[in-house]
């Protein structure tokens, strides 16, 4: 029997992920040679290209959304995975601390420390600076620390009482000089080439000045230094570029049989607002015989109109009214990115690199392999 | 009758898995279970000067793919170091969009070793190291394809948003 090849609505269905109201159905990708008899699915670049696509919703310094359209979850999961662990920022590794009176335990200040997010020029950053390898032989780290593997820094905070505070002040920062401890108070000590690539507004500073460190009161002092290295959030959750890289899956919503009147409003706010939309019905479809329609003219009827902002919540589902009327789901190939970077990198970047990443560690493999046969 | 021969045959073949599991679990660069320990302590030494400067090549020659033993041409576990599911599950789904694969699978034994292993059976006609090596040309050309689509979208929608 010569094989059919699979219809349009065929192939739109085999993406769908179903949602009912305890239950999903068609969770795994089917695409694979042998899967279906008569079809190929083989890998082919050029089928790939023409099915894959990708949109922008969204693209600032420190958010940026987008969607992947037509790609298998192993490879869009891929992606996420590099963003969030294998893309490297530089960050405070070590702390050197001379002094520290304040109330906060020097481990926890250097904590704190790591985990603020600093920015600098990019050329210096991707390019100039290296990673930092701690040498095995603990008599070498000392001649271990470079102009391009090495950025240091310097803490050096002392609260005093404010004289020129008016009597009866009870503000803290405006009856003592540096009673907080800002991130901007931290300085950057520029060695070697580092004041070529890290000046003006190039400069190594934190992507938000008015993180809190510390609280001081007279007396107190902090005096540190430090010292920063590149690393990868699978190391350590500060070196991570972002602070979120997520991706989820474009819903779907399907009327199937018309949602009318007073039904329809409880639909839409069945929905986060802007999903469902309210239009009437026109004449032409209240003639059309077996549509739904027959006699509802000029009354309300509920429409789809932006999927994407809905959450799948199920709530629709809930309701006899709309039992059989409707059909959510997700379809399976369409992620919908979202990353927010912490500042170092842009957030377009970061998939870009991790994009890139994933492609040297394949070619890196291969080489291996084929070392490997030798 | 023939049957029970084989039956009998089993736990030969068992005691030959035995030998297996005697080599060494984790991955060791080839050649050096013969160099006596003195000789290697003496090769790190000299080499420790020359290290500093040449370390991002030195990482590049450890062999981190191994094929495991009890392979065949057509069927055949590889292990990977350093490896975990962020390339093992890329690397099955391109693997199994092969025609010529029958089987494809990754697995990570033990999430306290660093190590990732694939296994891969194939029809007659191609090897199992020749369909782990379409699978990471195959990768690489995806991922071509998804940077270039990326740079047309984010100019599209620059210079929609800013008309």
């Amino acid at each position: 029997m010569p094989h059919k090849p699979p219809t349009k609505e065929e192939l739109e269905r085999r993406k769908i992920v179903g949602i009912n109201e305890e239950t999903i159905t068609d969770v795994s990708s089917t695409d694979f040679p042998g899967h279906y008899p008569g079809e190929d699915h083989s890998w082919d670049i050029e089928s790939f290209r023409r099915g894959f696509r990708i949109e922008f919703h969204q693209n600032d310094p420190f958010e940026a959304s987008f969607s992947l359209i037509g790609v298998d979850a192993s490879i869009a999961n891929a992606f996420r995975r590099i963003m969030i662990a294998d893309i490297p920022t530089l960050a405070i590794e070590t702390v050197f601390i001379n002094n520290n009176t304040s109330v906060i335990q020097d481990e926890v200040l250097s904590h704190r420390l790591g985990l603020i997010p600093f920015k600098g020029g990019h050329e210096g950053l991707h390019k100039f600076l290296k990673w930092w390898r701690k040498p095995t032989d603990e008599a070498l780290v000392n001649n271990s620390y470079y102009d391009y593997n090495t950025v240091s820094l310097r803490l050096e905070v002392q609260c005093e009482h404010n004289d020129k505070a008016a009597a009866g002040e009870t503000d803290p920062t405006k009856l003592y000089k540096h009673a907080h401890v800002y991130a901007r108070d931290i300085e950057f000590c520029p060695v070697g080439r580092q004041d070529k690539y890290f000046s003006g507004a190039d400069i190594i500073a934190p992507v938000n000045p008015d993180i809190l460190i510390a609280k001081l009161r007279p007396g107190q002092e902090i005096s540190l230094s430090m010292h920063m290295h590149k690393g990868v959030g699978s190391d350590h959750a500060k070196f991570s570029p972002v602070a979120t890289a997520s991706y989820r899956l474009m819903p779907v919503i399907k009327i199937e049989r018309p949602i009318l009147g007073r039904d329809a409003e409880k639909f839409a706010r069945c929905f986060p607002r802007g999903v469902i939309g309210l239009e009437k019905v026109t004449k032409k479809e209240a003639a059309q015989k077996g549509s739904g329609y027959e006699g509802h003219d000029g009354e309300l009827k509920a429409v789809v109109v932006d999927p994407m902002r809905d959450t799948v919540s199920r709530e629709c589902l809930r309701h006899d009214e709309f039992k059989g009327k409707v059909k959510l789901g997700r379809r399976r190939d369409h992620f919908i990115y979202l990353v927010e970077s912490t500042g170092q990198w842009e957030s377009d970047a970061i998939f870009l690199e991790a994009v890139a990443h994933l492609k040297k560690r394949a070619a890196d493999l291969e080489k291996q392999v084929i070392n490997m046969v030798r | 009758m023939p049957r029970a021969t084989a039956r009998k045959e089993e736990p030969a073949e068992a005691g030959s898995d035995i030998v297996m599991d005697e080599a060494p679990t984790s991955h060791q660069p080839e050649g050096r279970d013969d160099m006596s320990v003195d000789q290697d302590d003496e090769n790190d030494e000299a080499g420790d000067v020359e290290e500093d400067d040449a370390e991002e090549e030195e990482e590049e020659d450890v062999q981190r793919v191994r094929l495991l033993p009890g392979s065949t041409p057509t069927a055949a576990s590889f292990e990977f170091l350093n490896e975990g599911h962020t390339l093992g599950n890329a690397l099955r789904y391109i693997i199994m969009k092969n025609r010529d694969v029958e089987f494809c699978a990754y697995a990570i034994p033990h999430p306290s070793e660093a190590k990732m292993n694939v296994r891969i059976q194939t029809f007659e006609g191609t090897t199992a190291i020749q369909a782990l090596e379409k699978g990471l040309q195959d990768l690489q050309e995806l991922c071509d394809v998804v940077t270039d689509k990326f740079i047309d979208a984010r100019e599209k929608f620059a210079a929609s948003a800013s008309s």
